[in-house]
């Protein structure tokens, strides 16, 4: 066993910390009041490898792996939570369906543009009718000659009105349905008959847009397809396996961002002739985030060690996912409640950490599923099939 | 023991259910979105002869019971929170304290005005001085036969709508709670400023304000109850107030529930509605116990407060766990909502940012928990401190 990170990783996060600090940090409010993240800080961010971090040097990734990209998440969620969504289902989720399956030669298309910033993804698989019953889409995707034709509607996409190729789950053998007749599809904005909707208008996460996508009539060459035709389900799967890692991650940046917050706050309000500190009721609410984000730091890092080293880690990943916005929704309602009515001030950041963490326990996978999954995971070892 | 509520209760309530679902339903979304305040409506709901509630008729009020003001306030906060609070500060909180501590010449001042449709507001708070009023730093001088009030209040909410003020100042610093006394200040007295406006996270349509009072000159006629007696005032409007944010969170808790239950009826996933799922049917089942809970404990208060019994221990109890029924059910039905219930255009999520309010103001949790832990020591002979 040995807990310490290896040296280079312990570079990269301090090169992360310092541009959180120095970039994301004084722009944070405004990102929430105009819900704008500025593009110019996601260039930056690509010219410094910021997003491509878990890719290999071949693509311009930087190479480390799964282990960077949550230590990449952390920390950007500690400051930043919507540039963090941003980056998430810009590498985690979209390039990162691509990189898992794509031909070496869609690969060279596309993730060098992807991982230094040039180009920016998503990853559409939720439509209307399925959201946690994600076997139920519906969008079609018909071969005709050399191109597929894409037709039908996908909903909730996070940067699906700021994406430049988008990833798209359609059903091309709708008598399988998703489970073997579901493929994956590259899709580039300024295809004709693709049209991004309005950024929705959400209780958080406000610079991060996430729009409707609708798909009439796309036309997209086959070289676009992503891995097999058929096993686009479980490209998709597969992805959002890792992708649940990082919101442990991320869930990780914010619990301790409101930790930090409350101890300083505990340090420096006074009530009743001493620092609040001094009160029992404040203690356990810190204690108990405490313990908490340390509990959730061991799984996230350890689970990202299962993957480095080969070994299952789907369980692992939905536990990370569920633990972690459960933790990040928990620690920052404790900061909320021990900041008092200072806490339920648009003036002060609290608030807007309270709104942003809220809905990480409900985006990918809500955690029912998350729940459900961890079970069947369960069962299955026990020799059970659990049906839903 | 009768559960049921009377007659007239339920007459009463009828009407303000009416009125909510006729007049505030609607609004609710639109009055958090601009952050305005819904002045209108207010007026409409003092011709009904909500804004005066528990006043005597003497004095232009309607004389409810506590019990059937809970239930004004809990139909109010079913489809706005914001309101509900507006409506409850101004009574429980500020009118009713002139009722409580007024001499009879300032009861016919100012008692009909408020019940006729200007509005009150309570000013305690202050930056330094939130869960602990004994640190509070506005003085007020005497001086010529007059009171000169000096300082800063903030989260005074209505503060930028109301007419009258109920101040808290201290008359004697170093006493604390024992140097406090309270007085009655006209908002366009030319020592009042109102000043910033706090943004908040939910309750955005709650007019709240920083109140700046700056030496001004106050008669003596408008001391409220004895001079340094301004403590028992705040003690008995937080129990009137807590009563009121309990029923406010049953309001919205079952406000809450019933949108949740709404959705998961009409939603299908894996095949058929999402009701179907155990974890949904425990979501559910859950917040109704819980409601079902806070409602009698809402209900015996009141039935306290009612019969002239001691209530503010159970007002603390109350307000503790409705504020957390309240968190909790709006927190699970956002969850039944998915990824709908992080979107502004269903009403959960502003339901979800109001009612975290509540663990807040009025005495925070921690607070009222030492309130109901100081009864309960009480009872063994020991005195405990905050």
């Amino acid at each position: 066993m040995d807990f310490t990170f290896p040296p280079e990783f312990i570079a990269f996060r301090r090169m992360v910390r310092e541009f959180c600090e120095e970039e994301l940090r004084p722009r944070a409010k405004d990102v929430d009041h105009t819900g704008n993240v500025d593009p110019g800080v996601l260039r930056q961010m690509g010219g410094l490898g910021m997003l491509g971090v878990p890719f290999s040097q071949e693509y311009s990734g930087l190479g480390l792996g799964e282990m960077g990209y949550c230590i990449l998440m952390e920390e950007l969620n500690r400051v930043c939570p919507s540039t963090a969504t941003i980056v998430g289902a810009h590498t985690g989720i979209g390039a990162m369906s691509l990189y898992l399956d794509g031909a070496p030669a869609l690969k060279r298309k596309y993730m060098p543009d992807l991982c230094t910033g040039r180009k920016l993804a998503a990853f559409a698989l939720t439509e209307p009718n399925a959201g946690s019953d994600a076997a139920g889409i519906q969008l079609r995707a018909t071969l005709e000659g050399d191109s597929y034709f894409l037709d039908g509607q996908k909903m909730w996409i996070t940067n699906g009105p700021i994406a430049d190729v988008i990833m798209v789950l359609a059903v091309t053998d709708p008598a399988l349905g998703a489970r073997g007749g579901a493929t994956v599809f590259a899709v580039e904005k300024e295809w004709q008959g693709f049209e991004p909707g309005k950024p929705e208008r959400k209780m958080g996460l406000h610079g991060s847009p996430t729009s409707l996508l609708t798909f009439d009539e796309v036309r997209v060459p086959k070289e676009n397809v992503v891995g097999q035709v058929g096993l686009g389900f479980v490209t998709f799967m597969k992805t959002l396996d890792l992708g649940r890692i990082t919101i442990g991650a991320a869930g990780l940046g914010g619990a301790q961002a409101s930790l930090e917050a409350s101890v300083r706050w505990a340090k420096a309000r006074s009530q009743f002739g001493r620092q609040i500190a001094h009160m029992q009721s404040i203690q356990f609410l810190l204690a108990e985030m405490a313990a908490e984000t340390e509990a959730l730091r061991s799984l996230v890092y350890r689970t990202t060690w299962l993957v480095e080293t080969g070994q299952p880690f789907s369980k692992e990943a939905d536990m990370c996912k569920l633990f972690g916005s459960e933790v990040a929704s928990r620690c920052i309602d404790r900061a909320l409640q021990i900041h008092g009515a200072l806490g339920y001030s648009r003036d002060f950041h609290i608030e807007r950490g309270w709104r942003d963490a809220r809905i990480a326990e409900i985006f990918e996978g809500t955690n029912e599923i998350q729940r459900i999954v961890i079970a069947e995971h369960l069962m299955q070892e026990a020799g059970v099939r659990i049906r839903p | 023991m009768d559960f049921s509520l009377t007659e007239e209760q339920q007459m009463f309530r009828d009407l303000f259910r009416e009125f909510a679902e006729k007049e505030i339903a609607p609004i609710a979304e639109h009055s958090d979105r601009e952050e305005q305040p819904p002045v209108e409506l207010l007026k409409r709901a003092a011709a009904q002869g909500f804004l005066g509630a528990t006043l005597p008729e003497a004095y232009g009020g309607a004389g409810m019971d506590y019990l059937t003001y809970t239930l004004l306030v809990e139909e109010i906060a079913k489809h706005c929170l914001s309101t509900a609070l507006t409506i409850g500060i101004h009574t429980a909180l500020a009118s009713m304290s002139i009722l409580d501590a007024g001499t009879e010449a300032q009861k016919r001042a100012y008692l009909p005005r408020l019940a006729g449709g200007e509005l009150a507001a309570f000013a305690l708070s202050e930056p330094d001085a939130g869960s602990d009023p004994g640190a509070l730093q506005t003085r007020a001088r005497r001086e010529n036969g007059a009171f000169y009030l000096d300082g800063v209040k903030t989260w005074v909410s209505n503060g930028g709508l109301a007419s009258v003020f109920v101040v808290f100042a201290s008359t004697e610093p170093g006493r604390r709670h024992q140097g406090l006394s309270a007085f009655i200040v006209e908002n366009g007295a030319p020592c009042v400023t109102v000043g910033h406006r706090e943004p908040t996270l939910g309750l955005r349509s709650v007019d709240i304000r920083t109140i700046y009072f700056d030496d001004g000159h106050v008669p003596v006629e408008n001391l409220l109850g004895p001079l340094n007696g301004g403590w028992p005032i705040v003690l008995r409007a937080f129990n009137r107030v807590r009563l009121s944010l309990a029923a406010s969170a049953l309001g919205a808790a079952e406000g809450a529930l019933a949108l949740g239950v709404k959705f998961a009826v009409e939603r299908k996933q894996f095949g058929g509605p999402i009701a179907y799922k155990q974890a949904m049917q425990n979501y559910v089942a859950d917040c109704a116990v819980e409601i079902e809970a806070l409602r009698h404990l809402v209900r015996y208060a009141a039935w306290l407060a009612d019969a002239g019994q001691e209530y503010g221990r159970y007002a603390s109890m109350a307000k503790y766990f409705g504020a957390r029924v309240a968190k909790e059910t709006a927190n699970k039905m956002l969850q039944v909502h998915g990824g709908y219930g992080f979107s502004d255009e269903y009403t959960i999520s502003r339901i979800y940012r109001d009612v975290r309010a509540l663990r807040l103001l009025g005495g925070t949790d921690e607070i009222q928990r030492y309130a109901v832990a100081r009864g309960v020591f009480d009872e063994q002979g020991l005195k405990i401190q905050p």
